[in-house]
């Protein structure tokens, strides 16, 4: 069982896989098979169902919306405009910051205007992602080290490292700003007298501080899983061979631990890009922490078509980085999901 | 003495050097686990500490420093409930009771017979067919909620219990059948083959052999949705009204008698009230919790 690490577990049938509705005597595999797939079919149908009614059907409404003007007060006119078919120009006004003109036409969106932050959102959307990101892997790896080893007491470890992750956003946002308040214990400990939610590099750390604290739990776990696959027997004979720590953790430890990791690399990746919660109630935005997701937010009550057109564009990017990873990093999510349940023990 | 003896005297000696720095190092490295355990202990626990810990401060010592508690009061969680400046995070607590409730039953029943075929069939598309739910969990929640914005209030559902329910089930449901899938995957499902040789009947199987067995999977994948809904907030910071809002729109928007003056030591204890129940249930079901974290891989 433990042997069974990465990709190479997948392509056998499930374990559980074996028949239950057993064909007729005679019939070959080509017939179990299509009973099956009728029965598999009953049995999805209803989450499909539910999935196409949930996100399917948003989705494509909102791609239908983001081609749609936002019918509104014209700036030049006063008049109210009805509206009607706009082609790319949503896409356009955000990708080029651009804003209606008075005279027609448009100009550079005025800076402070929603408009004017799409190139800020999305970088400050990667930056977050980048560092979060890389300071959660670099420490859950170190935590899910720890975690295997023998010793007294660990299971009180895991236990800890659950409590963060138990804790909604919203209160560890809330958690974070009183203790990075000007009075708080944050600059009591550091001996520090920083305004932390008051400019831009403090607050965008104090963002990541409280999303590393948060989400570092869960990648430790995710790697853990990973490491308990490794057998012991791997190092032992290793140990023999006379490779040192160092060795065994850059031969052994790290290519047989990167599915898994790259899996959980991937997930983390994923939701970091989009990251609401945290910015929206720690900082609200301000000073340069306004996410792409936050964006979306501040636009629906000004207008939902140029709302949707930003969705879309965040929707396209995180679906474009979830390729890159599949297609050029190797994270195989499918595979290593129908073979983690197998390695794992 | 013979040059033999002597020698041999110089090797065991060799050998006792080397066992006892062995042994030293054995005794460095455990310490250094220690310390990281510690260090791991501190870093997860401490801010969570001091939340609890100024729960029951008084309001007038709200940034006392001492890290131990002082000046206990419970005046705290009486403010929390308190209704006067316009907070309800009593009936927020019954919001999210109820709508994690409902999405969880509902993508529970929906989503056990999916991962029933994904963990047992085999058909055409089943790579497809997990890809697309392991994508729908990825999905951004902003990608639903302005089309979502615009129908609800085109239909005069905003603010209502199923404004808020419908969208939670769409990342829901797919945490739910993947991490089934999963938990199925490695059920020793020959029992159910071994207890129709044995004489049941194919009911009997699912009921007296199956279900005992099925139970902890299905349950650890109930306790992974509700959290999972009760920790929602975008969509809830949208959708829902006064009446009908979550516990984490609650506190995220929790007001105090002074305008500019946030109430931390009120919003401390609300946060370790919604929070306490959710750690007790994850420390008790650590190890149940921990398994389908990590099959499903979601947070």
């Amino acid at each position: 069982m433990a042997t069974e690490v990465g990709p190479t577990s997948v392509k056998a049938p499930a374990s559980g896989g074996a028949p239950i509705h057993h064909a007729p005597k005679g019939v070959g595999e080509d017939n179990r098979i299509a009973t099956q797939g009728r029965w598999a079919a009953w049995l999805l149908a209803p989450t499909i169902l539910a999935l196409s009614v949930v996100i399917v059907y948003p989705i494509i409404t909102a791609i239908v919306m983001s081609f749609q003007k936002d019918a509104g007060l014209d700036p030049a006119t006063g008049l109210f405009v009805e509206g009607g078919p706009a082609g790319f120009s949503n896409y356009y006004n955000w990708i080029f910051q651009q804003c209606p003109a008075p005279s027609g036409g448009t100009v550079d969106c005025p800076p402070g205007t929603l408009g004017a932050q799409f190139w800020s959102a999305t970088g400050t959307t990667f930056f977050f992602t980048i560092v979060t990101v890389a300071l959660e892997t670099v420490l859950g790896f170190w935590m899910a080290v720890i975690m295997a080893r023998a010793f007294r007491g660990r299971s009180l470890v895991r236990a800890a490292v659950l409590v963060p992750w138990a804790i909604p956003t919203a209160v560890t946002a809330k958690l974070w700003l009183f203790i990075f308040a000007f009075e708080g214990i944050g600059n009591k400990l550091f001996n520090t007298t920083v305004l932390w939610t008051g400019s831009e590099w403090p607050a965008r750390w104090a963002v990541i501080i409280a999303d590393v604290w948060k989400t570092t739990p869960f990648m430790a776990l995710l790697i853990l899983a990973g490491l308990q696959m490794i057998p012991a027997e791997v190092y032992e004979a290793a140990k023999v061979d006379g490779a040192s720590a160092w060795q065994r953790f850059r031969m052994i430890t790290l290519p047989l631990v990167k599915p898994a990791l790259m899996v959980a690399i991937l997930f983390r990746t994923l939701d970091a890009l989009r990251m609401f919660d945290l910015p929206y109630i720690l900082t609200g935005g301000a000073n340069n922490t306004t996410t792409l997701s936050i964006l979306v937010i501040n636009q629906i009550r000004q207008g939902f078509n140029a709302a949707a057109a930003l969705s879309t564009i965040t929707f396209i990017i995180i679906f474009l980085v979830a390729f890159i990873f599949v297609r050029f990093l190797g994270a195989n999510v499918v595979e290593q999901q129908t073979g983690a349940g197998k390695g794992k023990k | 003495m013979t040059a033999a003896t002597s020698a041999a005297t110089e090797l065991r000696a060799e050998q006792d050097r080397g066992r006892k720095a062995a042994q030293n190092r054995e005794k460095w490295a455990q310490s250094r686990t220690y310390i990281s355990a510690v260090v791991i202990l501190f870093w997860c626990l401490a801010p969570a500490y001091w939340m609890v810990v100024t729960a029951f401060r008084d309001v007038g010592y709200t940034y006392d420093t001492s890290i131990l508690p002082t000046h206990i009061t419970l005046d705290n969680f009486r403010t929390a409930f308190d209704t006067s400046f316009g907070n309800h995070f009593g009936q927020a607590l019954l919001n999210s009771l109820f709508i994690g409730s409902v999405v969880t039953v509902v993508s529970l029943v929906i989503g056990v017979f999916a991962a029933y075929a994904l963990a047992r069939l085999n058909f055409k598309f089943k790579y497809l067919v997990l890809g697309f739910i392991l994508g729908a969990s990825m999905f951004p929640g902003v990608a639903l909620i302005t089309p979502l914005f615009q129908l609800f209030t085109n239909i005069g559902w905003m603010g209502t219990y199923q404004a808020l329910i419908i969208p939670n089930i769409s990342f829901v449901l797919p945490l739910t059948v993947y991490t089934m899938t999963s938990f199925f995957r490695e059920m020793p499902w020959e029992l159910e083959e071994s207890a129709r040789v044995d004489g049941c009947t194919q009911g009997q199987a699912f009921r007296k052999v199956i279900m005992p067995l099925a139970a902890p999977a299905i349950f650890t994948t109930a306790i992974l949705a509700f959290i999972s809904s009760w920790n929602e907030f975008l969509i809830a910071s949208q959708l829902s009204s006064d009446a009908t809002q979550p516990v984490t729109v609650a506190i995220a928007s929790f007001a105090g008698a002074q305008p500019n003056q946030i109430p931390y030591t009120a919003i401390m204890a609300a946060g370790t009230i919604v929070t306490i129940p959710l750690v007790i249930l994850v420390l008790v079901f650590q190890r149940k919790i921990v398994a389908g974290l990590t099959a499903g891989a979601v947070k």
